[in-house]
């Protein structure tokens, strides 16, 4: 399908109020589903995971995990919201293999939390004030794949089904409309995405791997003239699946929108399908108010009528939040605020967390994630998170650095051995012989070597220009094939010439 | 009061995925309307203080512990499938959305 006609997005901006809504499903790490004792678990052999429950066969009775409701109200209670004193869960009819019942167990007008707030900051320094309108239960749907048509749902000849994701616990939150955002509204969406996942990972509710759909956005776009009351015709661009994507997805809707009613065209309100690899949204399907999924309650659940003792115990539980802790963060690492927005934007704030917890200067972790790791990430094509990279290994190399068993260049080299799946550290650092010549004899020799070669070096040392001493320990890094501290082998240097 | 049409048995009919003629959608909403209308009286005694009554047995929080059950071997899941395909439930293709 070819690219829509887009407008400028400046231009866009300047004449179209921006409108988003924003539902985000998260999908909880609970160890069975919402309503069975099947594994919750993320790639295993298709349908190893299901039961006559989760596959809707005639009879089968589900009962509500426990669990799933106490992560359900943690989140509720970390967006600020009400918590339902007494909630239903609800049958939501309609007719895809996905779910093999024909309807998905739900929350209706009884939602498990409602009404409440969320503060997000954006890189311009203002603070948007989300409003949450409802955050309820629900479960996941099977995973269907098209086979046919290049793998497309247009053209497929059949899809087949795996159950195993059919009945995992998910929480859906749903914003109120956000105003106002206008040029920022595109990085807000992104940095709302972001927020929503460092808390429920923060509190382990849900592993929050977004290649792993643990957290999808679905992204409401609408555009209105400046100074006109009534709402535009809104789209919903669905499953954008990372951060970039939810950026992106937004700010193409916005370019495309107003492409089309600058040209006197209408939005039709449909479903929209985000193409990460090249950057355009297509049309799904027509999507109206009045979709009708015949909601009604679940007669196999009895209701959920949460304790007013349970909901403060697990309000104590909660951990801090994100944003106090970033703030908190940045004061005890002394970073700047572009040095600590970098570390935001690419996600690596826990990863550095965890280094820095194991005693590795917030400097060397900032150097390492955001530097070497994310440049081989990047090279890979990889998300960090894919890397098989962790703090404790980082911990580790910095350790061997300031032993002086590693210096720079031999620490690289220990990581991508690592990243590459050679082993630990230790193992790396071992079998390709990385660590360096402390033995001075050995040192020493090479300097020698090196000083009796250059002879008018070792008259500029001599004379007392130390800085000559570079070409000597250029000479000698060459000699112990870069496997010495170079630190080391200057103080050598500059021992033995005046010797 | 009639307040099942035609139109109405037709919109059912098709969230349902039941194909109906002519005739019966005629027939049908006549049952229908009778049905609604019988089910209507309901409302004379309704006040606005009157819990709902979709589960009508004082009963609510009951849970289950999170601890993983056997489940079915992926043999057992498929052996009702009236097809299948590498592991999976193979279904037509399914055009109208993604």
């Amino acid at each position: 399908m070819a690219k829509a006609e887009l407008m400028d997005f400046d231009e866009a901006i300047e004449k179209y109020e921006v409108v988003i809504g924003l539902e985000v499903h998260v999908e909880l790490n609970t160890n069975t589903k919402m309503f069975c004792g099947c594994a919750n678990e993320f790639g295993d052999q298709p349908n190893t995971n299901v039961c006559p429950v989760c596959l809707g066969l005639p009879g089968a009775l589900p009962v509500v995990n426990g669990k799933a409701v106490e992560y359900s109200i943690a989140i509720g209670l970390a967006l600020n919201c009400s918590i339902a004193s007494d909630g239903r869960f609800a049958r939501k009819n309609y007719f895809y293999p996905d779910l093999s019942k024909n309807f998905q167990t739900s929350q209706y007008d009884e939602p498990i939390a409602f009404e409440g707030q969320l503060e997000v900051p954006v890189a311009s320094g203002k603070v948007y004030n989300v409003a949450i309108e409802r955050a309820h239960m629900e479960e996941d749907a099977g995973k269907l794949s098209h086979v046919g048509g290049a793998g497309r749902i247009q053209g497929a000849e059949y899809s087949l089904v795996d159950f195993n994701r059919a009945g995992v616990p998910l929480v859906e939150i749903v914003t109120k409309p956000i105003f106002d955002s206008g040029s920022e509204a595109p990085e807000l969406a992104s940095a709302y995405v972001r927020q929503i996942r460092e808390i429920v990972k923060a509190m382990d509710v849900s592993d929050a791997r977004m290649e792993r759909g643990n957290v999808r956005c679905d992204a409401n776009v609408s555009l209105r003239p400046k100074g006109q009351e009534k709402l535009g015709t809104r789209t919903e661009t669905k499953n954008v699946n990372s951060l970039r994507s939810v950026e992106n997805a937004v700010r193409y809707e916005i370019q495309r929108q107003a492409a089309i009613l600058a040209a006197g065209g209408e939005i039709t309100q449909e479903t929209r399908h985000w193409h990460e690899d090249k950057k355009y949204t297509s049309a799904g399907r027509p999507k109206s108010d009045a979709d009708d999924y015949r909601y009604f309650p679940e007669p196999d659940l009895v209701p959920v009528q949460p304790t007013e003792e349970l909901i403060e115990e697990i309000r104590t539980r909660l951990p801090e939040n994100p944003a106090s802790r970033r703030a908190r963060l940045q004061q005890e690492w002394a970073l700047s605020d572009n040095e600590f927005r970098d570390i935001v934007n690419s996600d690596l704030l826990d990863e550095i967390d965890s280094t820095v917890s194991l005693g590795v200067s917030a400097q060397s972790a900032k150097k390492w994630w955001t530097g070497e790791i994310a440049r081989i990430a990047n090279v890979e094509g990889k998300e960090i998170s894919e890397l098989s990279v962790t703090p404790e290994d980082v911990a580790e190399i910095e350790k061997m650095i300031t032993d002086g068993k590693l210096n720079d260049r031999l620490a690289r080299e220990a990581l991508s051995g690592v990243i590459a799946g050679e082993g630990s550290v230790a193992e790396v650092v071992s079998a390709k012989g990385l660590e360096v010549v402390s033995d001075d004899g050995a040192l020493t020799a090479a300097v020698d070597k090196a000083l009796a070669e250059q002879p008018d070096v070792l008259e500029k040392i001599r004379a007392g220009k130390e800085q000559a001493a570079g070409a000597i320990i250029g000479s000698v890094m060459k000699e112990m094939r870069g496997q010495a501290d170079a630190g080391r082998v200057r103080e050598l240097i500059l021992e033995r010439a005046k010797s | 009061m009639s307040e099942i049409t035609p139109e109405t048995v037709r919109h059912l009919a098709s969230l349902a995925r039941i194909l109906v003629t002519d005739e019966e959608v005629e027939k049908l909403a006549k049952e229908l309307d009778v049905i609604v209308e019988s089910v209507a009286t309901v409302k004379g005694a309704v006040s606005a203080d009157t819990p709902a009554t979709s589960h009508p047995i004082p009963m609510s929080n009951v849970y289950r512990e999170d601890v993983v059950k056997p489940s079915l071997s992926q043999q057992e899941a498929l052996s009702n499938a009236p097809d299948q395909a590498d592991g999976k439930f193979k279904v037509n293709a399914i055009l109208d959305e993604e």
